[in-house]
């Protein structure tokens, strides 16, 4: 048998049934959903009187645009369009008799948080979600990426997914990270090596030993932003330390199913000699603690550099970069770190994990806040609470940022959670498009320690710094 | 679904790289339990001012190409979020083509479900398309699927590449869970084998 790779793994054992012309239904394990993306899908069920087929496999939580403040509950204190939304999600959830999280119960949160969290997502399934960032998922070696509301709702009736297989490619950091280099700053310099388009027809297998030295927090992390590299999803092959995560979840298998379960996922790596069609290799080593310049995730420098000149780039891109630069108000030369700051946000499906507020919380200890606004957004009720437990909301209170509920808030800005035009973010979330966080709103990408650096000096700062 | 089979029409340049899908549709008009109406804020940010005024000067608000019915722009078009809000206002602006040197995985395939064709050519060719473009109504271009044909305002003729099956089902405006349901038993027996072979899933 030839050998395969971790990606050819996961399809084969799931391809229900394959065309003459390789199209495939794919069998989906998981199935997770959320107020924006699935209201049309569940109406086209209605009015094709259709049913879920797998209501035990398919999990909802509102989370896109939910307030992440006191009182939310109640949904005179939302925007009525938003508690329309939320309305459908949970009346769609009772009728059609699948999981849910409602906001009122401790486990809501951010949908890749929280699927995670309970043990819905195992290695080796296939993980879909009306949203871009599924590929979060593939931290633990499931298959997993983002699908469209018509996907949706063919998920819903079907349990499959009309697929072609994508290319392999292998993205390897060799070596150890240097001190105040994060997960956060790998998956962005590899974006910035590749481009927003270099993934495009890819799946992703993110290997080598600082990838293996990740913790699962910092694993999904790097693979939440595969996609803003343009690749389907991004994995990387689970291991003890994913089987250590997996173990007593509420949805993880228990006694023989576990040992049964932890036999397979042992299978689940790439063959040595198994082919892939585009190689990178990073010295982890040579990643330094990163920020982005512009509107792109691809515009990604080293806090040490200088913001570059339109004239730094070539084709489409140069017209990009100026648009980017007036767009944020930045002239070429200045040095990053003279960047000036307004907001910073902690949170998000890329960053609102325990480890993320704990990174961030050990930068901020005794220290004050210098920027007008400061957030914090746990990804779940259940991170909040262990961070609350371990002190580290009273870290975040004490410097004086605002401690959240759970929820997307404004890595998204779909909820009250947002920049006023001009306003300038230093935020550890995983987009820096043109008007993201709020219309007009300009967006630093960087890690929870950068982000927690800039909240004390009120500039973009280079964290090592203060370590 | 609507079927695309031939257009003739007005395509509008739109020269950007990059364009994402917060710039095609902002997320507060996401908030919609409808399919329908997104037409008018389509590119709504780069469309209209802050208090909601028409900028005269984008594309879409100039008279000739209020009515087009193509889009051409640069490359990697379509990146960021999942929304299928964006193709939604695509369609209902009433734009059923897309041409550009790339798109984003997840657009490109929502296009299909929507009755929208995108159409990634080499960008020499996308260049050719753009400066037809940027003649307004005096250049029209035609697109084929069933010969899978572009044809230029000066008569050039380009191919494109499509997935077969996506085309089959967009030439007949197919819907694709019907075509799935039709394999029930494909389903069935999958399962009944996965469930076997990974009863924790």
């Amino acid at each position: 048998m030839s050998p395969k790779t971790l990606y050819d793994k996961i399809w084969d054992a799931h391809v229900a049934h394959e065309a003459e012309d390789g199209t495939c239904l794919l069998y989906i394990d998981r199935h997770l959903v959320h107020e924006v993306t699935s209201p049309q899908a569940f109406e086209g069920l209605r009015m094709a009187g259709r049913k879920v087929r797998a209501p035990e496999k398919t999990i909802a939580v509102p989370d896109h645009n939910v307030p992440t403040t006191m009182g939310r509950e109640d949904p005179k204190n939302m925007t009525e369009d938003s508690a329309i939304q939320v309305a459908a999600l949970d009346s769609n959830a009772k009728e059609f008799g699948i999981h849910y999280y409602p906001v009122t119960d401790v486990r809501q949160g951010i949908v890749h948080i929280v699927g995670p969290e309970q043990g819905w997502t195992l290695p080796g399934m296939t993980v879909v979600c009306g949203d871009s960032h599924t590929a979060t998922h593939g931290a633990f070696g499931a298959l997993a990426h983002g699908i469209g509301t018509s996907e949706v709702e063919h998920v819903l009736a079907t349990q499959t997914l009309i697929q072609k297989k994508s290319k392999n490619m292998k993205v390897e950091i060799t070596g150890k990270l240097r001190p105040g280099v994060t997960a956060k700053d790998i998956t962005l310099s590899v974006i910035g090596a590749t481009g927003t388009a270099g993934g495009t027809g890819y799946v992703i297998e993110y290997c080598g030993e600082a990838i293996r030295d990740l913790s699962m927090e910092g694993r999904m992390t790097v693979c939440n932003m595969a996609i803003e590299g343009g690749a389907r999803a991004g994995l990387i092959a689970p291991d003890e330390k994913t089987f250590e995560y997996c173990k007593g979840r509420p949805h993880a298998p228990k006694g023989a199913a576990w040992e049964a379960a932890v036999a397979y996922w042992k299978t689940l790596f790439t063959d040595e000699g198994a082919h892939f069609d585009k190689v990178v290799t990073i010295k982890g080593e040579d990643i330094a603690p990163v920020v982005t310049w512009g509107t792109s995730p691809e515009d990604v420098l080293p806090i040490t550099a200088t913001v570059p000149a339109a004239s730094d780039f070539e084709g489409g891109k140069v017209g990009a970069a100026q648009r980017s630069l007036d767009y944020m108000d930045l002239k070429p030369g200045t040095p990053l770190k003279d960047i000036e700051i307004d907001t910073v946000f902690i949170g998000s499906c890329t960053n609102g994990r325990i480890e993320d507020l704990r990174a961030a919380a050990d930068i901020l200890k005794g220290k004050k806040i210098a920027v007008k606004r400061a957030m914090v957004v746990p990804g779940s009720g259940l991170v909040r609470a262990q961070a609350e437990e371990e002190g580290l909301a009273q870290i975040f209170i004490d410097a004086g940022f605002e401690w959240r509920l759970a929820g997307c808030s404004m890595c998204l800005a779909m909820n009250p959670d947002q920049l006023a035009p001009g306003e300038r973010c230093a935020a550890t979330s995983n987009r820096n498009f043109e008007g993201r966080q709020g219309r007009g709103g300009r967006t630093h990408l960087m890690s929870p320690a950068m982000a927690a650096a800039a909240a004390i000096t009120g500039k973009l700062t280079d964290v090592r710094e203060m370590m | 679904m609507q079927a695309f089979t031939k257009l003739s029409g007005i395509a509008a340049p739109l020269p950007l790289v990059n364009i994402d899908t917060d710039m095609i549709i902002p997320k507060q008009f996401l908030k919609t339990i409808k399919r329908s109406g997104l037409g008018v804020n389509l590119f709504d940010e780069m469309r209209y001012d802050d208090d909601g005024k028409e900028i005269p000067e984008f594309v879409l608000n100039q008279p000739q190409y209020r009515e087009a019915q193509i889009l051409v722009a640069g490359d990697n078009f379509g990146c960021g979020s999942s929304r299928e809000h964006a193709p939604w206002a695509i369609a209902d602006f009433g734009i059923t083509c897309v041409i550009a040197p790339s798109f984003a995985d997840i657009f490109y395939n929502n296009c299909f479900k929507n009755g929208i064709l995108p159409i990634a050519l080499p960008q020499e060719q996308v260049d050719v398309l753009m400066k037809d473009a940027e003649k307004g109504s005096n250049a029209r271009i035609e697109v084929d699927l069933e010969a899978q044909t572009i044809t230029s305002s000066d008569g050039e003729v380009f191919t494109f590449d499509v997935d077969p099956f996506k085309k089959h089902c967009l030439m007949n405006g197919l819907d694709d869970i019907g075509l799935t349901m039709e394999k029930a038993s494909a389903i069935d027996s999958f399962e009944a084998q996965a469930s076997a072979a990974r009863p924790w899933v």
